[in-house]
């Protein structure tokens, strides 16, 4: 457990002082203003009774997307194509340590991101008084409810990201990796669920599996406030099994024949 | 009293599918010595280290550091051992006494003690005026290769293992490197692997041959040398026929040959002379080879063999033996 902190206090100091988190803050801000900026000005065009924060959150995997990749991709990649990784296993450090403070720092790294969110609605209040009389724009139980949301799917999708990152030694890999499973992790069930809805041809069983894997219809619920107990377990249990497959495929990794160039003209 | 070795292995072996890089191997280290581990390129060095230090674990066999069994207990392992890998990798965004000072903790330096560790090793690497705050992209490979030590030294581990501290450094890094395994003499137990030979001859007690995943020498250089290398060398230069050189010497009795003939001017060449007989030769050979009609002696001394000519010995010996041996191998 020592090890883990020490880790992790490494590892945000790492991700604070690389271009590539920079990078990736800085392409999440200003998308995520303008998304916000463009939900303002759609809802004074035409009224819609759902509210601006529900509808700000509801395009969450449009950052996923970009961001995960982008925060996880050299965690163990990177580490593994300089040989970084094998010096911080010359010390007492156990793997498990190794990997879940690589998951930790990008996970609080995402959620810093999403919390510097609330500034758009902030800034709205304080640059436009009248607008925000109703209380619209800050309304605690979807803001509450979508955090909860994004802080339990996001387990998810850093995870995915670690993952991908320690089954290849290419950064380059890892983030086409993280970005392919996203996309089918979140878009496949969407399709998978309009699948289930337009056909009669799945059984009620499959029906229910495939509402179990919906992301988009967890944050419906998460936003209106009924937070279910499922989709907790849902991401925690695959988080948690993609991290010990991580720690797995790291080990083996490891002992492979081309990391140790002694072994290219082997003894018979 | 009977110490416990620091290092002991045993029929160790390690195996990438169906290709062995390391078969039966064995060998003691005693605390305070320092050993050199040679051997050619793909021959086995790193991946035997790599055991040592419990990255990586073995097919079969065992090894004990400091009287712990690697295998069983790879943490209480990586307590005692302090190791340099084999290209040195560092963070390049980091500067050297933070990255020491993170390696410590992991190292489990007490935190009282963390500032005084770090200051120490980057004394002895000579880093602490010059590159304390400098940024490792920043260094060259020699600055680079000395953080890399200092690392090892961290925590003041009962055994350092190098492997190849001194590749891709200039003479006098090189010195300075050798120096400081000097000073390291003693207190820890070293093992450095090199395939530069001159080196490991300077600076280690011991030296442990392996090639082909097997180890085909152990010992001093002084003991090498009279395994390998038993008879008497010596290096003459001559003025004239060198043929009746040998002539000369076998009609007195003595079983000479001569390795290798360099001519170095006009009628005169340097030969390197291989005398079978035992005892001090060297007068008996000035005056046998003086005053003579065909040749004129201009000088002779006795030749010590260096370990290249023992290393190149050792492993051809050993590649002979696995020549013989691969049908049974194979079978």
């Amino acid at each position: 457990m020592r090890h883990f902190f020490i880790l992790l206090k490494h590892e945000l100091r790492m991700l604070f002082i690389s271009p590539p988190t920079y990078i990736a803050a800085v392409l999440f801000l200003c998308l995520m203003g303008f998304l916000y900026w463009a939900i303002l000005r759609g809802m004074v065009n035409t009224p819609s009774e759902t509210l601006p924060t529900v509808q700000f959150f509801s395009v969450f995997w449009i950052p996923v997307f970009f961001v995960v990749p982008l925060l996880t991709m050299r965690s163990i990649a990177g580490e593994r194509s300089i040989g970084t990784l094998d010096t911080l296993m010359t010390t007492p450090t156990s793997r498990v340590a190794v990997i879940l403070s690589k998951f930790a720092g990008a996970y609080l790294f995402y959620m810093l991101l999403w919390v510097l969110t609330i500034g758009f609605p902030l800034i709205t209040e304080k640059l436009y008084p009248h607008a925000a009389e109703s209380g619209a724009l800050l309304e605690v139980e979807p803001l509450v409810g979508s955090f909860l949301f994004l802080a339990t799917s996001g387990l998810l999708f850093i995870s995915i990201g670690i993952f991908a990152s320690s089954v290849t030694r290419s950064q380059l890999v890892a983030g086409m990796l993280t970005f392919t499973t996203l996309f089918v992790v979140i878009i496949g069930g969407q399709q998978m669920g309009n699948i289930a809805d337009s056909g009669g041809e799945f059984s009620s069983w499959a029906v229910a599996a495939v509402n179990y894997l919906q992301i988009f219809e967890h944050l419906d619920d998460f936003s209106r406030g009924i937070i279910d107990t499922r989709p907790f377990f849902y991401y925690a249990s695959t988080a948690f099994l993609l991290l010990g497959l991580s720690t797995l495929v790291s080990r083996s990794k490891s002992i492979e024949r081309h990391n140790y160039p002694d072994a290219d003209q082997p003894f018979q | 009293m009977e110490t416990t070795p620091s290092i002991r292995v045993k029929d160790l072996t390690r195996q990438y599918g169906a290709l062995t890089a390391i078969h039966k191997v064995n060998f003691t280290v005693n605390p305070g010595e320092v050993v050199g581990f040679l051997g050619p390129n793909g021959a086995g060095k790193s991946t035997t280290m790599r055991i040592l230090s419990g990255i990586m674990s073995a097919t079969s066999g065992s090894a004990w550091v400091g009287g712990i069994c690697v295998a069983q207990n790879p943490h209480e392992v990586k307590r005692k051992i302090g190791y340099m890998p084999e290209n040195n990798p560092l963070p390049d965004d980091m500067r050297v006494v933070e990255y020491l000072r993170f390696r410590s903790r992991l190292k489990e330096v007490p935190g009282h003690k963390l500032r005084a560790t770090v200051q120490e090793a980057m004394e002895i690497c000579d880093l602490a005026r010059t590159a304390r705050r400098k940024i490792i992209g920043t260094l060259s490979k020699g600055f680079r290769q000395r953080v890399g030590i200092a690392d090892a030294l961290l925590g003041d581990p009962e055994i350092i293992i190098m492997d190849e501290p001194t590749i891709g450094l200039d003479p006098h890094q090189i010195q300075g490197i050798r120096k400081l395994i000097d000073n390291l003499r003693g207190k820890h137990t070293v093992i450095i692997s090199s395939h530069i030979l001159p080196e490991i001859e300077r600076s280690c007690d011991r030296v442990i041959i392996i090639n082909r995943g097997r180890i085909v020498a152990a010992g001093t250089s002084t003991e090498l040398r009279e395994e390998f290398l038993p008879s008497n060398r010596f290096s003459l230069i001559v003025e004239g026929n060198e043929t009746a050189v040998a002539t000369c010497l076998a009609s007195r009795g003595i079983d000479a040959a001569i390795l290798e003939s360099t001519p170095i001017a006009e009628n005169r060449s340097e030969l390197n002379l291989r005398v079978e007989n035992e005892g001090n030769l060297g007068p008996q050979l000035i005056q046998l080879l003086s005053n003579q009609r065909e040749f004129i002696l201009h000088s002779l001394a006795p030749r010590e063999p260096n370990l290249e000519e023992i290393f190149l010995a050792a492993t051809k010996r050993s590649w002979e033996e696995t020549i013989e041996t691969k049908p049974k191998i194979s079978a």
